[in-house]
């Protein structure tokens, strides 16, 4: 015993040591890191009393309308024609939860005076959602303003979350479509940690934008999870759409690479990028995906997404997940996925609070049809009712 | 971005110093702190709520004890809850008496159910178990491709005969029998609790290959859902025990917490890491410590012992002690201890490191760079630096693909620590000091003030 104490006590030293050594180096890399950063993207602020986002058209008939052209058309008008239904959808499907949820809230419901209470079970529904107790605090003294400006009782409590939620989001993000370059091949960027759904998002995706019209390549960047490669190349053959895949264990750089050329070569409107999961905490894994960046960003304005994929069901670390993927590859929205089952996502609040973020796409399922736009009234409803 | 609950203490208890027991009042304070800090763990917040009952039961007149501060006695008490709950009932899967042994892997979608199943396999054969593995997921596409792949690199066979998961889990086990093997893992495909057709697929797969242990794979990110996945999943398959994945993340991991309290079920295995062999079984009280952003000695130790030779070690620390520990010792050490992981993760598994340290962001290259430079470095060099002058630094720069700036802050920056480092293990040899603060001679300008209340008592 009295050897391992001695070995770990030199342990402890060394190490702190050796930390001690190289902190100064680290610190001032970082600063130079932060100091470029700083002047490349300055925090939007937020607008004061933003335009709701306007409605998509909704073509009547199915069949009749034209593939928008390339550039021009934003994917706010896409979905419309697949899937006329789809504000129903989101609620259809986590109406079948609602129980659970209601029985919280459910006091407040019974109407009376605002008390203590009534503001203790406000806070706990929204803890419960993944909201997190920063966003927490701030959405319900928010919502205190609004009751003492209106008189409300409490049976208007859930009525004014809804309001004050929406509110927030529609101030963080006023632009949630994806976007196309103008001119030439667009390239959008899956990324996110294991096991939350880039795979399957990039299918969907790949799917929405083929009944678009637009030529779609679906590039398999995951080279290091067993049959990740296949799982896409199956999805492509299913949709009936190009895939460009390396070597298992290969170098993604290079099925990238590959990628660009082939979507050149082919005149592919669209490449959808699909990486390998990563803990945010893996720095060399971190700095592969940098560099996958910069090799598509090799030809200038092809990148216009990185969409961040983040499980519903992620609680607090997604806000740390938001901050590194943003921090290494300035991730312009996120993908809510598997929004489907009784976990509400509420984390994301909490991201576009902090960042600016936008959500931008919801996804209920395993189907290839079950990506949606993201609605900011739709998700504050899902979250309170 | 969280802070760890001993941080989060420190305010309150400059107060509460120096008396001998803590009011009501305190208390309260304390266990809304308590409160925050396990909320921000994603520990779900009706567990939350029954647990704080717990610690203010417990800490309500609590004496303090004379070796303890308010704040330490307080965070003993929360650890020690945090391990009884975590813990309990022992771990260990059935071994069935007439092979084979069947286990049953379930979770939501993208929980590591796959992975899992693999590093399950290595695990048990090492321990002299012959293991299939059957891919009963045959939902997601190229799923039992994946785990294919993966038996092959553990050296495990994979069986997936059939077309509907419940046959292909009754087939595995006939399979199974046909090859003479003793353990049988069915790795099923993801499925949301609340997809009643699915669960009752679930309940068919378990029907049809009677398990021994029915295992539920959790996500360690993974927020207040965990109550509800785990209730219901524990509803339908009556779990035998749970598997915490991605732990090796920055979650802190309160889901565990919830999951055990939710089903009463043991924690049985961790994943800790991208590769077949980053699996464990679970420790309560490092996880406590974790959800609590504590240090984690036990797991330092476990990793020292692996990576480090301990005769060299001891040459080394008595070279530390004298203060004849050279570049060349210095690179020789950094070598052992990169196998350790991180130099990050080391760091946050010391107690009582502040956290500007533990949080500082290191960049693994770095280590690298200052390795090149010793490397370029003649022998001589390494035992004296002094002699190193200006055509030296430049040579020295060139050959290692750095600055002479970067020579000379690693030669300062190594002069000043060895001294620091000369002083702490002096103290540490001579008093048998307990690893709870910062070494004495740390410039405390540097550290940003003294280190928090130490980590469990060592021995």
């Amino acid at each position: 015993m009295s050897d391992t104490l001695a070995l770990v006590v030199f342990v402890a030293i060394f190490a702190l040591a050796a930390f001690l050594i190289v902190l100064p180096r680290f610190v001032r890399n970082r600063e130079a890191k932060r100091a470029t950063a700083a002047t490349r993207a300055p925090a939007p602020p937020r607008p004061v009393a933003p335009p709701r986002p306007v409605a998509p058209p909704r073509p009547t008939s199915e069949t009749g309308a034209p593939p928008a052209p390339v550039g021009e058309a934003p994917v706010e008008e896409a979905p419309a024609e697949e899937v006329p239904a789809e504000p129903v959808r989101l609620r259809d499907r986590i109406g079948k939860t609602r129980a659970s949820f209601a029985g919280l809230l459910g006091a407040l419901r019974r109407g009376g005076k605002i008390d203590d209470e009534s503001w203790d079970e406000l806070e706990e529904a929204l803890l419960l959602a993944d909201v997190g107790m920063t966003t927490t605090e701030a959405v319900v003294e928010g919502v205190k303003a609004r009751a003492a400006a209106t008189g409300a009782d409490a049976e208007a409590l859930p009525a004014l979350l809804r309001d004050e939620i929406t509110e927030r989001l529609e101030c963080t993000a006023t632009d949630r479509s994806l976007h196309h370059a103008l001119d030439g091949p667009t390239v959008w960027l899956m990324v996110g940690v294991n096991g939350v759904g880039k795979t399957t998002t990039s299918a969907k995706l790949a799917k929405r934008e083929l009944a678009d019209g637009r030529r779609v390549l679906l590039a398999a960047a995951d080279t290091f999870r067993a049959a990740a490669a296949d799982q896409l190349a199956m999805w492509a053959d299913r949709l009936g759409c190009a895939v460009v895949r390396g070597q298992d264990g290969g170098d993604p750089g290079a099925v990238v690479f590959d990628a660009m050329d082939a979507a050149i070569a082919r005149d592919t409107d669209l490449v959808i990028v699909d990486t390998a999961g990563r803990l945010h905490t893996k720095v060399n894994l971190m700095n592969e995906l940098e560099k996958l960046k910069r090799i598509i960003e090799r030809r200038p304005g092809a990148l216009q997404e990185v969409l961040l994929v983040l499980d519903a069901s992620t609680g607090q670390n997604g806000l740390v997940q938001a901050r590194e993927f943003a921090g290494a590859v300035d991730i312009t929205g996120v993908v809510l996925t598997k929004l489907d089952g009784t976990a509400k996502g509420g984390v994301v609040l909490a991201i576009e609070d902090e960042f600016g973020v936008p959500v931008k796409l919801v996804g209920l399922g395993e189907g290839a049809d079950d990506l949606i736009p993201f609605d900011p009234a739709e998700f504050a409803a899902a979250l309170v009712e | 971005m969280f802070d760890s609950l001993s941080d989060r203490f420190d305010g309150i208890f400059t107060r509460l110093r120096g008396r001998g027991k803590l009011t009501e009042k305190d208390i309260d304070e304390v266990a809304r702190e308590i409160r925050l800090a396990l909320l921000e763990a994603d520990v779900n917040v009706r567990v939350v709520k029954s647990f704080v009952g717990r610690i203010k039961e417990r800490a309500n007149g609590a004496e303090v004890a004379k070796s303890l501060s308010p704040a330490q006695q307080v965070i003993k008490i929360v650890h020690e809850e945090l391990v009884t709950t975590l813990g309990g009932a022992a771990g260990k899967l059935t071994m069935n008496s007439r092979p084979p042994t069947v286990i049953l892997l379930a979770g939501l979608q993208g929980s590591g159910k796959t992975t899992a199943a693999a590093k399950l396999a290595r695990f048990l054969e090492r321990d002299g178990k012959r293991v299939l593995l059957v891919g009963a997921d045959l939902q997601r596409p190229a799923a039992v491709e994946q785990l294919r792949v993966l038996g092959e690199r553990v050296g495990v066979p994979v069986a997936s005969i059939g077309t509907d998961p419940v046959a292909v889990a009754r087939a595995g086990i006939e399979e199974a029998q046909r090859l003479g093997r003793n353990v049988v893992i069915v790795d099923t495909a993801g499925r949301l609790q609340i997809d009643t057709e699915l669960m009752d697929e679930l309940r068919a797969i378990r029907d049809a290959v009677d398990p021994d242990d029915s295992l539920l794979v959790v996500d360690a990110m993974t927020g207040q859902e965990a109550v509800n996945v785990a209730e219901a999943f524990a509803e339908t398959i009556d779990l035998t025990g749970i598997v915490l994945t991605k732990l090796d993340g920055d979650a802190r991991g309160g889901a565990a917490l919830s999951v055990k309290e939710v089903t009463g079920r043991p924690i049985m295995f961790a994943g800790v890491g991208e590769k077949l062999e980053d699996f464990e079984p679970f420790y309560p009280d490092r996880m406590a410590s974790r959800i609590l952003g504590m240090g984690d000695v036990l797991t330092l130790i476990e990793k020292a012992e692996a990576a480090f030779d301990a005769d060299q070690a001891a040459v080394a620390t008595e070279k530390l002690r004298t203060g004849d520990f050279t570049l060349q010792d210095f690179l020789e050490q950094m070598r052992q201890m990169r196998k350790m992981g991180p130099l990050q993760n080391l760091v946050a598994m010391l107690p009582g490191v502040p956290k500007e340290l533990r949080n500082a962001d290191v960049d693994e290259r770095e280590l690298g760079r200052i390795e090149a430079i010793i490397c370029s470095m003649t022998a001589e060099e390494r035992q004296r630096p002094s002699i190193i002058d200006g055509s030296r630094r430049i040579r020295i720069a060139q050959g290692s693909g750095t600055s002479t700036q970067d020579v000379n802050a690693l030669l300062k920056q190594f002069k000043q620590v060895s001294q620091m480092m000369k002083q702490f293990s002096k103290v540490n040899k001579k008093g048998k000091r307990r690893m709870t603060g910062l070494p004495p001679g740390l410039d405390p300008g540097l550290l940003g003030g003294a280190g928090g209340p130490g980590g469990r008592p060592t021995g």
